[in-house]
C-alpha cells in the first residue's frame, strides 16, 4: 500500500509533506458538506408536497387559519371521499385518462421501436439525412402543427373523443425513435447476421431478436410515454368536450372556483389522489425511467 | 456469406441507388421500418406547417370558408400590444427559468457527484419534482403556496424577516401571482421546483468526464475550482447546450400552470402580466376563433425558435467542446 502511494505521488514529491493526507482530508470535508447542502436542499423540494398532504387533511376552518397549522388537530380523511365523490365523476376521469396513457403508451412502443430498428441497423443512402429531419421535429413547436390538426380531426368527426390524441402516436415520436436508436445501436449484431444467413428477412428479425433484447429500452420509452400523457393536459383541454370524457387533468381543475371560492382541502385532496399512480410507477420503475433520460441526455 | 461482403464492397460512396442486389433489398427494408414516420410526418407535421403557412395568410373561422387576407394578420400582430406583451412575459421568463434552472441542477449534480451516501435516494426524491412538474395538481398546489393571505410561503417570510419575525426586518411577501411584478418570479420558482430532471442528464454526463483528466490537472497543481472551469464545464459543454436549447424551446411554450392558474377564465391575468406567447395563441385559435390570427402567431414562434436555436449554435461554437465526431454518431 504505502509502495503503492508512493509512486503515484512521485511528480509531486517537492509538494510539502503529507498533501495526499491533506487531500484525503479535504475530500471527507467536501462530501460531508455536499451531503449536508443536499439534505437541505431536499427539505425545500419536498416541502410543497408536505403542505400539500397537510392541506389535505385540515378542516375548512384550519385551511384559512393564520398562522398556519401544519398538523390538523383530526385529520380529515373524509376530505379523500367528498373530493371524490361530488360533482365530478372521478371513477370515470380515472378510466379516461388510464385508457388515454395506456393506448399511447402501446402506440409508441411498437412504432418507435419499429421505426427505430430501421434508423439503427438498416443502410440505405440518404440515412442520415432523414435522421436530421427526425430531430429537426424535436424542436418544432406543437403549436405550430396544433390548428391545422384541429382543423383536420374537426372535419372527420374525432373531436370529443380520444382519436386524434392517440391515432398520431402510431407513426411515432421523434424522442423515443431517438432514444431507442440510441439503444438499438449498441446491441451486437452476431443474432442478426446469424439469422440472415439462416434466412430469416428483416421484420423477423426485429420481432424475434431486437424486441426481446430490447425490453429495459422499452420499459424506459413506455414508462416516459406513460407518464407523460397521464398528466397531459392541453392535448385534452383542445380536444375534449364533454365532462364524461374528461381526463384527471380537466376535472382537477373544475375544482377552482372563481374569487377565491375554491376550497383548497377537497383541492389538495383530489390533487394528491392523481399524482399517487405516476408516483407509483416511477417507484416501481424508476431505474428504467432514469436510464431512458440519461440516455437520451446525455447523446444529444 | 462471401457473396454478401464481395457486393457490399462494389458500393460507391456516393451512389443514391445502392449498385448491389443485397444492398438494395436492404434500403427497401430501411423504408418499409421507417414507412410509418414517413406517413406521419407528412400528414402530421409537414402538411400542417404548411396548411398552417396559408391560414396564416387567411381570415378563418369554424364553419367558413378562408378568406385571403395577405399579410394583414401579421400586421395586426405587429401593431397588437398584447402580442409584444406576450413575446416579452415569454422572454422575461426564459431568461429567468432557463439559466437558473440549469445553474441550480449543475449545482445539484456536481454535489451529487462527491461521492455522497445514498445517492440512489437523492437522485429519486430530487427527481420527484420534476416528474410531476407540469401537471395540474402543482399548478394548484403552488397558487395555494404562493396565496397571499393563506399561503405558506408568506407566512414563511413573515415569521422570519416580517415586522415581528425572528429576524425583524419589516419585508413583507408580496401578492406573488396576483401582483403583475412578481407573476413571472412566481411561475419560475414553479418551475425551477422541477430542476431535478436536468439533474440527472448532468449527473450522468459528469460520470462520464474521464477520471485521467482530473489527477493530471491534481499533479499540475490546478485547485478545484480551476479544475471545475477549465475540465468538468469544458467537458460537460455539449451537454448544457443541449439541455439550454430544449429548455429553451420548452419555455417558449409554456401553457399548463398559466391557464390552470387563470382558471381558464382570465387568461393573462393580472395585466396581461402572465400572457405567455402560446397562451395568447390559444385565447385567439380557441376562445375568439381568430384561427388566422393564430397560425400567424404559431409560424413567428416557429421563426423565433429557430432563430434562437441557430444562434445558440453558432455563439456556443467557440464554447463547447466536441470530442472527436465519428461517422454518424448524431
Amino acid at each position: 500500500m504505502a509502495t503503492r502511494t508512493g509512486t503515484r505521488v512521485t511528480p509531486a514529491t517537492t509538494a510539502k509533506k503529507g498533501a495526499w493526507a491533506s487531500k484525503k482530508r479535504q475530500d471527507q470535508i467536501i462530501r460531508a458538506a455536499a451531503t449536508i447542502i443536499c439534505l437541505l436542499g431536499l427539505i425545500v423540494i419536498l416541502f410543497p408536497l408536505a403542505w400539500m398532504i397537510s392541506t389535505a387533511l385540515k378542516t375548512r376552518a384550519e385551511v384559512a387559519k393564520f398562522p398556519p397549522v401544519w398538523i390538523p388537530a383530526i385529520p380529515q380523511w373524509d376530505n379523500f371521499r367528498i373530493a371524490l365523490t361530488g360533482a365530478n365523476p372521478f371513477g370515470r376521469y380515472f378510466m379516461n385518462t388510464m385508457f388515454y396513457a395506456i393506448s399511447v403508451m402501446v402506440a409508441e412502443a411498437v412504432s418507435c421501436s419499429f421505426i427505430a430498428y430501421g434508423f439503427a441497423r438498416l443502410r440505405a443512402p440518404g440515412k442520415n439525412a432523414i435522421f436530421v429531419l427526425v430531430l429537426a421535429t424535436m424542436m418544432l413547436p406543437t403549436w405550430v402543427t396544433l390548428i391545422p390538426q384541429y382543423i383536420m380531426f374537426s372535419k372527420i368527426g374525432w373531436l370529443d373523443s380520444y382519436k386524434p390524441l392517440i391515432v398520431p402516436h402510431w407513426f411515432g415520436s421523434a424522442y423515443l425513435i431517438f432514444l431507442l436508436r440510441q439503444f438499438y445501436r449498441g446491441l451486437p449484431k452476431d443474432y442478426e447476421e446469424a439469422a440472415l444467413i439462416d434466412g430469416a428477412n428483416y421484420l423477423r428479425i426485429w420481432a424475434r431478436i431486437i424486441v426481446p433484447l430490447s425490453l429495459p429500452a422499452l420499459g424506459a420509452v413506455t414508462i416516459m410515454s406513460f407518464m407523460f400523457h397521464y398528466q397531459d393536459f392541453a392535448g385534452p383541454l383542445i380536444y375534449i368536450n364533454s365532462q364524461i370524457n374528461y381526463p384527471l387533468a380537466l376535472g382537477l381543475q373544475q375544482f377552482q372556483a372563481p374569487f377565491g371560492g375554491t376550497r383548497f382541502d377537497l383541492l389538495m385532496a383530489a390533487s394528491i389522489v392523481t399524482i399517487i399512480p405516476p408516483i407509483i410507477v416511477f417507484f416501481v420503475a424508476q431505474r428504467y425511467f432514469i436510464q431512458g433520460i440519461v440516455v437520451s441526455g446525455v447523446k444529444g | 456469406m462471401a457473396a454478401h461482403v464481395a457486393s457490399r464492397r462494389q458500393t460507391s460512396r456516393f451512389s443514391l441507388i445502392p449498385a448491389g442486389k443485397l444492398e438494395r433489398r436492404e434500403a427497401l427494408w430501411f423504408w418499409f421500418f421507417i414507412s410509418p414516420w414517413v406517413i406521419g410526418f407528412i400528414l402530421f407535421t409537414a402538411g400542417p406547417i404548411i396548411a398552417s403557412a396559408y391560414l396564416s395568410l387567411t381570415n378563418y373561422a369554424p364553419g367558413k370558408s378562408p378568406q385571403w387576407v395577405g399579410l394583414s394578420n401579421y400586421a395586426t400582430l405587429f401593431g397588437d400590444r398584447i402580442f409584444w406583451k406576450s413575446l416579452q412575459v415569454t422572454s422575461y421568463y426564459t431568461l429567468l427559468a432557463v439559466p437558473l434552472g440549469i445553474c441550480l441542477s449543475l449545482l445539484l449534480a456536481v454535489l451529487l457527484n462527491q461521492k455522497v451516501p445514498f445517492v440512489g435516494v437523492f437522485r429519486t426524491l430530487y427527481y420527484l419534482p420534476a416528474l410531476l412538474g407540469g401537471s395540474v395538481a402543482v399548478a394548484l398546489l403552488f397558487s395555494w403556496l404562493l396565496n397571499p393571505q393563506f399561503g405558506i410561503i408568506n407566512f414563511i417570510i413573515r415569521f422570519f424577516v416580517g415586522p415581528q419575525g425572528i429576524l425583524p426586518v419589516g419585508i413583507v411577501g408580496p401578492r406573488w401571482l396576483q401582483d403583475p411584478n412578481w407573476v413571472i418570479p412566481s411561475y419560475t420558482m414553479l418551475a425551477l421546483w422541477g430542476f431535478g430532471g436536468g439533474m440527472l442528464i448532468y449527473l450522468s454526463a459528469l460520470q462520464g468526464v474521464p477520471t485521467h483528466l482530473y489527477e493530471a490537472a491534481t499533479i499540475d497543481g490546478a485547485n478545484r475550482f480551476q479544475q471545475f472551469f477549465k475540465i468538468t464545464i469544458p467537458m460537460i459543454s455539449p451537454v448544457i447546450l443541449f439541455t439550454f436549447i430544449t429548455g429553451m424551446i420548452a419555455s417558449f411554450q409554456v401553457f399548463t400552470p398559466a391557464y390552470v392558474i387563470a382558471g381558464g377564465t382570465q387568461l393573462g391575468a393580472p395585466a396581461y402580466s402572465s400572457m405567455f406567447y402560446v397562451l395568447y395563441l390559444f385565447l385567439n385559435a380557441f376562445q375568439r376563433y381568430r384561427v388566422g390570427l393564430a397560425a400567424a402567431q404559431a409560424w413567428i414562434l416557429f421563426v423565433i425558435i429557430m432563430i434562437l436555436t441557430m444562434l445558440m449554435f453558432w455563439a456556443s461554437r467557440r464554447y463547447v467542446y466536441y470530442e472527436s465526431d465519428e461517422e454518424g454518431s448524431i
